[in-house]
């Protein structure tokens, strides 16, 4: 923290004399020095600052991948330049790494000397007691009655006590033989020993959290209520993972979600607010392992073996039957849909391919031909809907009164070209919206109720609705070491900024008739301390210990 | 707890909280008062130019410009009339009562939600100012600070005015992320650390208007003739900042504990997360400017104020223009 006690004084206008050429060895020492000094450790802290900012302004590919897509669709150009400079990872940048290591180099490079310095500095000796002590920030004399050398015992133990280090000054000459002894006292070496933990530790935070992003993983998985997932990778939705990260490190648990519940407020100020999303699960740390319950909560995950899963985002998912014209189930099931307002109108569509059945009659004649007659349906879900001029939305998110809004596509769904499409969004280039007497056909269901697809495409049937919830399974690795390493910076800053340096002397010399004179002086080698009334407690405490002595202000009779 | 016995301790609240404000302009006029009525004492001679701060380039000793004499509570000002004084006294009264109604705000609020009142911007702003106003109460016990006073209660004032108009929302529960005991820590510490850097602003700002008329070498008159020296505002504004740099680091070490629990990860560069970073590492700033030869006095103020204006920005800008984990503020 005060590396400018230990540096040589700078002059603020280097002196205008060209200074002689310098070798590779001096250029590299200069270097070297110019990294390791203050102001260059000044200017980095400002720069990674500044070099945070623009993250919290560009959407990040690593939280927010969605808008980094949005933003390259909008304004391709600025996205291209916006890539060229790694605005979209700023935090894994070249640029930001470089910064970021460069102070810390700069730290270590200014640590390990002080290191030394300071361990130097905790064993040597307290400086002896300067000859003329009255000429110390605070000062007291007075004359006690009591021969120097129990004096001098005393102030040694009150020192003691007030956890001074104290040798006995040998400086001065013999004990009580007309001459003076002195005590030389030191306090407060926990401060630079704090400031070195401080800097230190911020480089273990460092490691963890290089090990975390070698090591870690962070995967998420929507998982319909009555369903379950095995924490593999093929079963997540999606996976970022660290460079060293090896599938066989995961925990092999199972998990199946029995039953979600969410409770909204129906009333007071704030309706519609959720109150609570409860995950009751059954899961199985290992395939042999006995079943267990659990509720996941969203700030109650489950842990087993170094993985948090992690309760993130809800929905509902509305169950559907699709039936081709002969009444043939061709889907059966719920049909997670995507949340779009906090009252949960919900959008989602529904993929059924329509192959060539070769045991069907009618195979090959008008349906799962190679230009295709898949059926794809696009719908709104709505817990408690409302059709007004604003169009239909959902106005609470609780299920008051379920619809199903819906249209349906025909055509190729593109399903067999083997380019992944997301599962939410219907790849409409190869469809053709179904009309029902000229105009695009549009059904509003409630629970329970069917439409009838135009042009004898089948039917849809809205079964009801369940409700999904989304997992995040992560490790951090290096946790651990992150948190002790952050926790031994805020104690040693602690230390380092309240932990106050000070030196004391006390010098006693005989004075006619077995009395002694003694004189306290301190130092205070840190602003803002009451130093003045630290040498008056010693001075009262000293007197305190030598009971019965009366002491007498000096040039009194 | 019945829904009207929370309607009525909300209404309560709201009212304390219009009441301090109140208080706070009766306090702010009376010491604003003051200061004019010690400055224009009639026959006084102007205040000697004092000596001005060394900012001692060079100097082996740390603590160049503030030795332990510059901060003796020895007060600056001459004798002042007796209207002064009595102006004085009527400012340092009210400003406790204002702080005692905010307190009782702060408290019938949470007694109406039934938790830890600092769930939203509105709660966290009457909170923050509370603390400001405490803390500055706690500093003004050792050091003589009216002319500090008056711009840090404006400062709480215009907090007030602000949670009341734009942050205000009713009495409500806490959303699912926000319900854990995580809250009331990490929260608690954030807004500790932001009522203590906002005294520390106060005083840094000062510091610098202090040392700007030092350095003209005019006698100082006026406003400026009732400021304590820059070498002591800078002093001061030190030991706020190091008390409030602590409490800072634990807030964002409490939010990565509780973030690793709420959202599976200690860190994820969220809006937030990245703002209270560049806040910390300012302050750092701030810390070794102190220490840096050059450093001392006016340009550590500014990275001081550089650093508070960060603080200030996480709390307004985030939450209103970036959408991140943290968009609960509830506006």
């Amino acid at each position: 923290m005060s590396r400018v006690l230990t540096q040589a004084p700078t002059p603020r206008v280097p002196p205008p004399v060209a200074p002689p050429p310098l070798g590779p060895v001096g250029m590299a020492r200069w270097a070297w020095r110019q990294l390791t000094s203050m102001r260059v450790a000044l200017l980095l802290l400002f720069l990674l600052a500044l070099a945070a900012i623009p993250g919290s302004v560009v959407p990040q590919r690593d939280s927010d991948p969605l808008a980094v897509g949005e933003l390259a669709a909008s304004n391709p150009e600025l996205a291209r330049w916006y890539e060229r400079l790694g605005l979209f990872d700023v935090y894994s940048a070249p640029w930001f790494a470089a910064i970021y290591l460069a102070l810390f180099v700069s730290l270590v490079g200014c640590i390990v000397p002080r290191s030394r310095q300071h361990w130097r500095a905790v064993r040597a000796r307290p400086p002896a007691a300067p000859r003329a002590l009255e000429r110390l920030p605070a000062h007291r004399r007075s004359t006690l009655d009591a021969p120097p050398s129990e004096v001098l015992a005393a102030a040694h133990a009150v020192l003691r006590r007030r956890r001074y280090r104290v040798v006995r000054d040998g400086a001065d000459g013999p004990d009580g033989a007309g001459g003076a002894a002195s005590l030389a006292a030191e306090k407060g070496h926990l401060r630079e020993s704090g400031n070195l933990v401080f800097h230190l530790a911020l480089v273990g935070v460092l490691a963890a959290v290089a090990v975390g992003s070698l090591f870690g993983y962070r995967a998420q998985v929507l998982v319909v209520q009555g369903g379950g997932f095995a924490n593999t990778v093929i079963q997540y939705d999606s996976l970022r993972t660290g460079a060293l990260f090896d599938p066989a490190d995961l925990p092999p648990f199972t998990l199946r979600l029995q039953r979600f519940t969410m409770d909204f407020a129906d009333s007071g100020a704030q309706v519609g607010t959720p109150l609570d999303y409860d995950a009751y699960v059954r899961w199985q740390p290992s395939p042999d392992a006995p079943t267990q319950q659990q509720h996941i909560r969203v700030n109650e995950p489950l842990s087993t073996a170094g993985t948090l899963v992690h309760l993130l985002n809800p929905g509902y998912a509305p169950r559907l039957t699709v039936r081709d014209a002969d009444g043939d189930v061709l889907f059966s099931g719920a049909v997670p849909f995507l949340p779009q307002d906090a009252n949960f109108t919900s959008t989602g569509v529904l993929k059924v391919p329509v192959a060539a059945q070769p045991g069907r009659a009618d195979a090959g004649a008008d349906i799962g031909t190679e230009t295709g007659a898949d059926i794809g349906i696009e719908g709104l879900f709505l817990p408690t809907a409302v059709l007004d001029a604003a169009g239909p939305r959902s106005v609470f998110p609780e299920p008051r009164d379920p619809a199903l809004f819906l249209t349906a596509w025909t055509g190729d769904l593109g399903l067999d070209d083997g380019i992944p499409q997301s599962v939410y969004r219907l790849d409409t280039s190869r469809m053709t919206q179904l009309r029902a007497d000229g105009d695009l056909f549009r059904a509003a269901l409630g629970v329970g109720e069917s439409a009838q697809l135009p042009g004898g495409h089948g039917s849809v049937t809205f079964d009801g609705y369940t409700r999904w919830a989304n997992f995040q399974v992560s490790r951090n690795a290096g946790k651990e070491v992150a948190l002790v390493s952050v926790l031994c910076a805020i104690a040693g800053l602690t230390a380092s900024l309240f932990v106050r340096r000070r030196r004391c002397w006390v010098r006693v010399a005989a004075a006619p008739g077995g009395r002694s004179v003694v004189e306290v002086a301190g130092l205070d080698r840190d602003a803002g301390g009451d130093l003045g009334t630290e040498v008056e407690q010693i001075e009262t405490q000293v007197r305190a210990a030598l009971q019965g002595s009366r002491p007498r202000p000096e040039g009194a009779p | 707890m019945s829904q009207a016995l929370s309607a009525q301790l909300a209404a309560l609240s709201n009212n304390l909280v219009y009441a301090a404000m109140a208080a706070y302009t009766v306090a702010l006029l009376a010491l604003a008062a003051q200061l004019a009525a010690t400055r224009t004492v009639p026959g006084e001679a102007p205040r000697p130019v004092r000596e001005p701060v060394s900012v001692s380039v060079g100097s082996s000793r740390r603590d160049g410009g503030s030795s332990p004499k510059v901060l003796d509570p020895a007060p600056a000002l001459p004798a002042a009339s007796s209207r002064a004084e009595r102006l004085a006294r009527i400012g340092r009264s009210v400003l406790v009562l204002a702080t005692l109604l905010l307190a009782g705000g702060v408290v019938a609020r949470g007694l109406a939600a039934g938790r830890t009142p600092w769930g939203n911007m509105y709660e966290f702003s009457i909170t923050g100012a509370l603390v400001a106003a405490l803390a500055y109460l706690l500093l003004r016990r050792r050091y003589p600070l009216d002319a500090v006073g008056v711009w840090l209660v404006a400062v709480v004032l215009l907090t007030l005015g602000l949670a009341v108009t734009v942050l205000y929302v009713p009495v409500g529960p806490l959303l699912p992320a926000l319900r854990s005991y995580w809250l009331v820590i990490h929260v608690f510490a954030a807004i500790v650390s932001a009522g203590v850097f906002t005294v520390a602003m106060v005083l840094s700002a000062l510091q610098i208007v202090a040392e700007r008329a030092e350095r003209t070498g005019r006698p100082l008159r006026g406003y400026l003739a009732t400021l304590p020296a820059a070498g002591r505002l800078d002093a001061l504004a030190y030991r706020v900042t190091a008390f409030g740099f602590p409490v800072w680091s634990f807030a964002v070490v409490a939010g990565a504990i509780w973030a690793e629990v709420s959202w599976g990860r200690y860190w994820g560069w969220d809006p937030k997360e990245v703002w209270a970073l560049v806040t910390w590492l300012v302050y750092a700033a701030y810390l070794h400017a102190r220490t840096t030869a050059g450093w001392r006095g006016r340009r550590a103020s500014v990275v001081a104020l550089v650093g508070y204006a960060t603080l200030l920005f996480n709390f307004f800008g985030v939450n209103l223009f970036f959408a991140g984990l943290h968009a609960y503020g509830g506006v």
